[in-house]
């Protein structure tokens, strides 16, 4: 029992240290901070509408969360979620695009899968070069983020925007047509509850990829440990030199991990094209990837940890909205301070580990 | 004053808590002026934390320090220094690129003006170094001195700073069998004028060649407190570890049969180009160990890592029975019955933060019994564990707790138990009991011999010259990457393997 609560203890510790943080400065601010965490709860969990929104928000936060402790199990920091998932996005819609007249379920299948291989070799040509050349995997990421942002958004403006558009948006993929969708898409929460006599609300836009994330979660979770290939990459992540002992290549679980991590951040692409837009929609990403890297960070790089992180970070999302609206004083950057202080506690909380682990090894 | 001696360190009821852990327990430690104290004891037993507390690194929950007959507070290692008290860590504190005389002023230069006083600081660094024998070249850079010499700046340095009383962290771990008797004649010279040194160590028969008094600890206590001459290896030891410890190795003569490894003009470059193994040839018989003597950073883990397959020799063959390995990685080396224990059990051999029962697969994960196809077999390598923990005495018994909660000895007993459970054909020990407690050291020898009398053949490498000879059947000598040559355990001296460590003089000609 132990070894299963004890490293909750320091998360959550993080997570009421920054609430009550955050109470204080609402104090500050001059509005009342018992308003402000009863308006976060209710507009978060008390509804179907809340609860549908919350876990919508969650769904790109559990993917690149899962995607960035993949990497860091194999002891890489993958920077770079946000480039994939836009690669992906992209390369989602554009299989839409291109196969018009093929059967929508087929699509559908065939643009998922062009997610995960766009997401995939968008981070493992940063792998490979870790593994070839030992590149820093923090520095190509990065740098592969603004060759993503670059070439999607070129493409989008120059070859597949309806001509006229004022948005920056692809064609659509699927239309809405009578409250149904024609053409490729995943099926809305809405549709998926109805066989079984729930009543969920038609406009939220919790999708199959709720689901798809869920699953990927208890993949990865068996993959990472319960797996020889699982193994091999988290003892990379240990120790390489005992890695290496062992006879296992450090270079190859290199790529495989960041692949891993690439395909998991690609994913991200089915919920926002398939699931939500039916199009690709340029800077819809309001930086999943890098909060993915605070969601991992919360949840301890374990895949349990990563759907809790992910939705405290989506209802924090869905109530900034009614924060804003409803309170006289506090405006919706709360939430986002909220986010960085929990950072800042989690972040304390290794120094404090480290601490302890050092005077430890003095005690011997 | 009363008519007893007088002791320059007396700690009274020294008590230290780290959470849980009580590392020193009401300890009490008295060290006459002038004398050359040990304080002895295994990993853990808190014989560290007692001269930490002593120089100010730790403040002790409990208990009192005296220096000279007076209580003192001694809150940081500078109010220890104020108070004439000196430290060498086992570890040197020194900057490399700096000279002898720089090294030594570092943080208390004269000055005359706003400028350092070079002229005065070099004579006064000499003046020191030869009134207590302590011959190192003030203008040479620290980089370039050998360790031995690094250790006389390090005692230079207290000095200089003015200590009457210096403490030495295992002073003798890192040194060649001529720098240790250099090493205590310096030590006794200084006792000689008055200066009183502690020493720490568990080397037993360091403590008897020099000390005046021993005290022992185990377990965080004092355990005894004696006069030297009063002391046997055998009773030390046995207060240490708090049982009887067989000291010597135990071991039947050697029955070698056909070679097993053969190595054939073996090279290996460094990244500079310069030669890390020169043209090493020799050939191991199953059932016989073959030692490898040699001062540290001669070459040993390079020919380890080479015989494991962690490195491929730029030229030259490695034959294990029979076929050709040396273009073999480390995973076929295993399945070929090779084991491993490597010279540095944190850095290559243990993944601390993975727990005991995923430890205990490292290497053997991919194949069968204990992966399938896809998946670990966690039923089988969870009764693995449960064995090896009872079969090499691992504690605490506990597969589930991470590798970094095992002492030094019981996770070398770890990788003992993971290596030669699957009854090795070559065995390769490099510095199989380092920094692990006596009664852990004698468990491994046996182990070690008992693969050996059961027809492996066995490499060790140890810096420890007393567990080359004791082990050893046969002995090599490297030196700068050369076999220097061979000797017979049992006929060399220390002084004749010492000098072939250092590059003296070659003892015989290289065996064909």
């Amino acid at each position: 029992m132990k070894r299963i609560f004890s490293p909750l203890v320091l998360p959550i510790t993080a997570v009421v240290a920054a609430f009550l943080f955050g109470g204080l400065i609402v104090w500050a601010v001059g509005d009342d901070p018992i308003f402000v965490y009863q308006l976060f709860f209710s507009s978060a969990f008390r509804s179907a509408e809340g609860i549908g929104y919350t876990l919508f928000y969650a769904t790109p936060l559990i993917f690149t969360g899962l995607a960035v402790a993949v990497a860091f199990k194999c002891g890489l920091l993958n920077i770079g979620a946000e480039g994939q998932l836009i690669t992906a996005a992209f390369a989602t819609a554009w299989v839409g695009l291109m196969l018009p007249s093929w059967p929508a379920l087929v699509v559908l299948v065939l643009a998922m899968l062009a997610a995960v291989a766009v997401g995939g070799m968008w981070s493992g040509i940063p792998g490979v070069l870790k593994a070839k050349f030992g590149a820093h995997e923090v520095i190509t990421t990065i740098m592969m983020n603004f060759i993503a942002v670059g070439i999607v958004s070129y493409l989008t403006q120059y070859h597949y925007r309806r001509p006229g558009d004022a948005i920056l948006e692809t064609y659509p993929i699927a239309e809405v047509k009578d409250g149904a969708v024609i053409g490729p898409h995943l099926p809305r929460m809405h549709a998926l509850l109805a066989p079984f006599g729930i009543n969920f609300p038609e406009h939220i836009p919790l999708n199959l990829a709720f689901l798809i994330a869920i699953a990927a979660c208890l993949i990865v979770y068996v993959f990472m440990w319960k797996t020889k290939w699982g193994y091999e990459l988290r003892a990379v992540g240990a120790n390489p030199l005992a890695a290496e002992y062992g006879g296992i290549s450090t270079s190859r679980n290199i790529v495989i991990a960041m692949v891993i991590s690439g395909m998991l951040a690609g994913m991200v692409g089915i919920n926002e094209v398939l699931g939500y837009r039916y199009r690709y929609y340029d800077g819809f990403s309001p930086q999943y990837g890098f909060t993915g890297i605070a969601v991992a960070l919360l949840g301890r790089n374990h895949p349990a940890g990563v759907i809790l992180a992910a939705i405290l970070f989506g209802a924090l999302q869905r109530s900034a909205l009614f924060i804003n609206i409803f309170t006289d004083k506090v405006s919706k950057d709360w939430v986002v301070i909220l986010q960085a202080v929990i950072i800042l506690f989690v972040a304390c909380e290794e120094i404090f580990r480290f601490r302890a682990r050092r005077l430890r090894v003095a005690a011997e | 004053m009363s008519d007893g001696p007088k002791y320059a360190v007396e700690m009274r009821g020294v008590t230290k808590r780290f959470g849980a852990v009580t590392a020193n327990d009401h300890i009490d430690i008295a060290v006459a002026e002038g004398s050359i104290h040990a304080v002895i004891g295994e990993n853990g037993a808190g014989k560290s934390t007692a001269m930490n507390i002593l120089y100010g690194f730790y403040k002790s929950d409990e208990g009192e320090i005296l220096i000279d007959g007076r209580t003192e507070s001694i809150e940081t290692p500078s109010d220890a220094i104020k108070l004439g008290l000196g430290m060498v860590h086992q570890h040197f504190m020194l900057v490399e690129t700096l000279t002898v005389t720089e090294n030594i002023i570092l943080g208390a230069e004269p000055l005359s003006g706003i400028a350092i006083d070079f002229a005065n600081a070099r004579k006064r660094v000499r003046d020191l170094s030869t009134q207590y024998g302590l011959h190192v070249d003030p203008g040479a850079r620290v980089g370039n001195l050998s360790v031995g010499q690094q250790q006389r700046v390090e005692i230079l340095k207290t000095l200089y700073r003015g200590a009457r009383i210096v403490i030495l962290d295992e002073p003798t771990a890192v040194l060649t069998p001529q720098e240790v008797s250099e090493l205590f004649a310096i030590l006794r010279s200084l006792r000689d004028q008055g200066k009183t040194i502690i020493i720490i160590t568990h080397k037993l028969a360091e403590v008897l060649a020099l000390s005046d008094n021993i005290t022992v600890m185990r377990d965080g206590k004092v355990i005894g407190n004696l006069a030297t001459r009063d002391a046997t290896a055998e009773a030390l030891a046995r207060m240490m570890v708090g049982r009887e410890v067989l000291l010597r190795v135990q071991k039947k003569p050697a029955d070698p049969r056909s070679p097993l490894l053969v190595v054939q003009r073996v090279c290996l470059k460094n990244r500079d180009g310069s030669l890390a193994l020169d043209d090493i040839s020799f050939e191991v018989r199953a059932g016989e160990i073959l030692a490898v003597a040699g001062v540290e950073g001669n070459g040993q883990t390079e020919l380890i890592e080479v015989l494991a397959g962690l490195k491929r020799p730029d030229s030259g063959e490695i034959i294990l029975e029979g076929r050709q390995v040396a273009a073999l990685g480390p995973h076929d080396h295993k399945s070929l019955g090779v084991a491993h224990i490597p010279e540095d059990r944190h850095r290559r051999g243990l993944l601390l933060d993975f727990d005991l029962a995923e430890n205990s697969i490292l290497g053997l994960h991919r194949d069968p019994p204990v992966s399938g196809p896809f998946l670990l077999n966690k039923q089988f390598i969870a009764e693995r564990a449960k064995r090896l923990i009872k079969d090499y005495d691992v504690r605490p018994p506990d597969a589930e707790l991470p590798a970094r909660g095992f002492s030094g000895g019981n996770q070398q007993k770890l990788i003992i138990g993971r290596e030669f459970d699957s009854k090795p054909r070559l065995v390769l020990a490099a510095q199989p009991t380092r920094g692990v407690d006596i009664g852990a050291i004698e468990f491994i020898h046996r182990k070690i011999i008992e693969l050996r009398d059961e027809g492996a053949a066995v490499v060790m490498v140890s810096a420890e010259l007393d567990e080359v000879l004791s082990l050893g059947d046969r002995v090599i000598v490297l030196y700068e990457g050369r076999i220097v040559g061979e000797v017979d355990p049992k006929a060399v001296t220390e002084e004749e393997i010492g000098l072939m460590m250092t590059g003296g003089q070659k003892h015989e000609g290289r065996q064909d």
